[in-house]
């Protein structure tokens, strides 16, 4: 069984190596936060750490770029509309 | 300090007196560093990513399930050797790759050194930690970014820069979409979508430009036969895979609710405006868009190097033979002096660490006549550069795709109409539309919107030039209250 994270309590698979972005990409999942003014949502765009579109809350230290972050085991992502549902 | 020694810190966590610090583990600062340690010189290499290679030898980290994907690199066998070096230098203590590590200021306090201070990610957010390096020389090997354009719908999910696309590919094994359009300019696009083909994804390329008149011949007669084998490559896969390549077109629209779901595609006139009624609907449910790249120049702007016009008319890094720029002790080598690909960088990076040597004292590990091949092999390359930069223009007429609704502004979410209000109310120049509109003002700090923004303010002005961005990167307050447990900051 292939490891996986948790995002908003639930698991996401992800393989050794990949960031929490790649895994999220993965799994389908195109936007994980929505912008300040327009409520627009949001996920990878520059991939490389440049952009800060893909940020979300990593072991409860908000702002983390999702594709900078490895992904690893009983790592508790979340995102904005997580945490205000 | 003792030249080929190698102090610890306090804590014994890394090497932070070396003769030569490398900022950036791609080609340029892989060969910096691999010449720089048979040279005999102590060394720390220094990169935001997780793994030797930079974009371009984007690896996933050492020892990962992720899949290697040779297919998508070239010229591996430099890449093993460079590498190779390194690790060896860093069993012995010579050399100290600092992975995970982000340069997020430099100074240089006295002639002869230069300090660097760096927030060490490599722990996980939460776990940042700050270490400060102290060189006699720095090379800059930061390379480049994508230059995305602004078009309606381009801030959809599912919209990437061709480099983030490649970036999930190289990276972490990811294809990012089963329908793909790949569009803007110049010859990265191929690869992008050649490595996506490749792995089942129908993959259509828009080309805005020609480059059918020159690209034939320009790479036999530049002498570069390499790149002519490596673009026959990339014509084959991309052939094989029947992967269209549409000239003068362009993705002018992307369409969707909250991710990407079809795009507009248009056919571009000699200007770069849409040719009216040429646009059609097109089905994909991930985009990736570039128009070349930008160089890297945080780090070169806040130690005061001095910048000249390139081949491409972007600004970049002024250096002399050796790739020493206008700052005594600092040298720079690949994208950042002018971006022209792996092998011009590799090749600049050795440049770079013969001087460093000779600068030193010591005698370089390349050779007279070797300096002088090397030297012809980068001249040549520079043309090859230039010529790719002519044929790969950004079109003229682009800003005519935008609505006054467009998003430019990622990050403040400034759109062209905001823009345009501003220029025509009197802002002149990329700074006083940012003071009139906070366009640039988030959280990459322009780095996506400023070519952008810079067309559609007209030129010259204030804030044209290149901005300047004393912190290169976020960093924890709590992780510089902690410090490194030394001097305060000089």
């Amino acid at each position: 069984m292939s490891p996986s994270f948790q995002l908003d309590g639930r698991p996401v698979p992800f393989v050794p190596g990949q960031t929490v972005g790649a895994a999220l990409v993965a799994s389908g999942r195109t936007s994980w936060r929505t912008t300040r003014h327009e409520g627009r949502p949001r996920g990878i765009f520059c991939g490389i750490g440049v952009c800060f579109d893909c940020l979300l809350t990593v072991d409860g230290v908000p702002d983390q770029r999702a594709c900078q972050v490895l992904a690893r085991e009983q790592l508790d992502v979340s995102t904005p509309e997580g945490e205000n549902p | 300090m003792t030249t080929g020694t190698v102090r610890a810190t306090a804590s014994g966590a890394a090497p932070d007196v070396v003769d030569l610090v490398v900022v950036g583990a791609g080609p340029a600062g892989l060969a910096a560093a691999a010449v720089a340690v048979l040279g005999g010189l102590s060394v720390a290499l220094v990169d935001a990513g997780q793994e030797l290679g930079g974009q371009f030898w984007r690896h996933p980290p050492h020892g990962s399930a992720v899949g290697d994907g040779k297919d998508l690199h070239h010229d591996l066998r430099s890449y093993r050797q460079l590498t190779a070096t390194v690790r060896d230098a860093a069993r012995s203590g010579r050399c100290r790759s600092l992975l995970g590590h982000h340069v997020w200021t430099a100074v240089h306090p006295a002639p002869g050194q230069h300090v660097l201070h760096l927030v060490d990610r490599s722990a996980g957010p939460g776990r940042e930690s700050a270490v400060r390096l102290e060189a006699r020389h720095v090379v800059l090997a930061t390379g480049a970014y994508d230059r995305p354009l602004p078009f309606p719908g381009w801030d959809l999910p599912g919209v990437y820069t061709a480099g983030g696309l490649q970036a999930l590919l190289k990276g972490a094994g990811v294809r990012a979409g089963s329908r793909v359009v790949v569009g803007g300019t110049g010859p990265f696009l191929l690869p992008v979508a050649a490595g996506l083909a490749a792995r089942g994804a129908s993959v259509v390329v828009c080309e805005a430009n020609d480059p059918r008149r020159w690209a034939g011949g320009a790479g036999a007669a530049l002498g570069l036969p390499g790149k002519l084998v490596e673009g026959a490559g990339y014509a084959a896969t991309l052939a094989r895979h029947r992967v269209p390549v549409q000239l003068r077109q362009a993705v002018t629209a992307a369409h969707g609710t909250d991710r990407v779901e079809a795009v507009t595609i248009s056919r571009l006139d000699r200007s770069g405006a849409v040719v009216a009624g040429s646009g059609r609907r097109l089905e994909a449910d991930a985009v990736g868009t570039g128009w070349g790249f930008v160089p890297q120049l945080d780090l070169a702007v806040t130690l005061g190097a001095d910048l000249v016009p390139s081949w491409g008319g972007d600004q970049v890094v002024g250096v002399d033979r050796w790739q020493r720029t206008s700052v005594p002790g600092l040298s720079a080598a690949g994208e950042v002096c002018g971006v022209g690909g792996a092998r011009l960088a590799l090749r600049e990076g050795q440049l770079a660490a013969e001087g460093v040597l000779r600068d030193l004292g010591r005698p370089g590990v390349t050779g007279d006549r070797g300096v002088v091949a090397v030297r012809r092999e980068v001249a040549r390359h520079r043309r090859f550069a230039a010529a790719m930069a002519h044929a790969h223009p950004v079109p003229a007429g682009w800003t005519g795709w935008l609505e006054d609704s467009t998003t430019v502004c990622r990050c403040e979410e400034v759109c062209a109409g905001q823009v345009r209000r501003a220029v025509a109310d009197g802002a002149v120049g990329v700074r006083q539309v940012k003071q009139l509109t906070r366009a640039g003002m988030g959280w990459c700090q322009g780095r996506m919107c400023a070519p952008a923004v810079a067309a559609l303010a007209g030129p010259g002005g204030p804030g044209t030039e290149v901005p300047e961005r004393l912190v290169a990167t976020p960093v924890p307050l709590g992780v510089l209250a902690r410090g490194t447990g030394r001097d305060p900051i000089p």
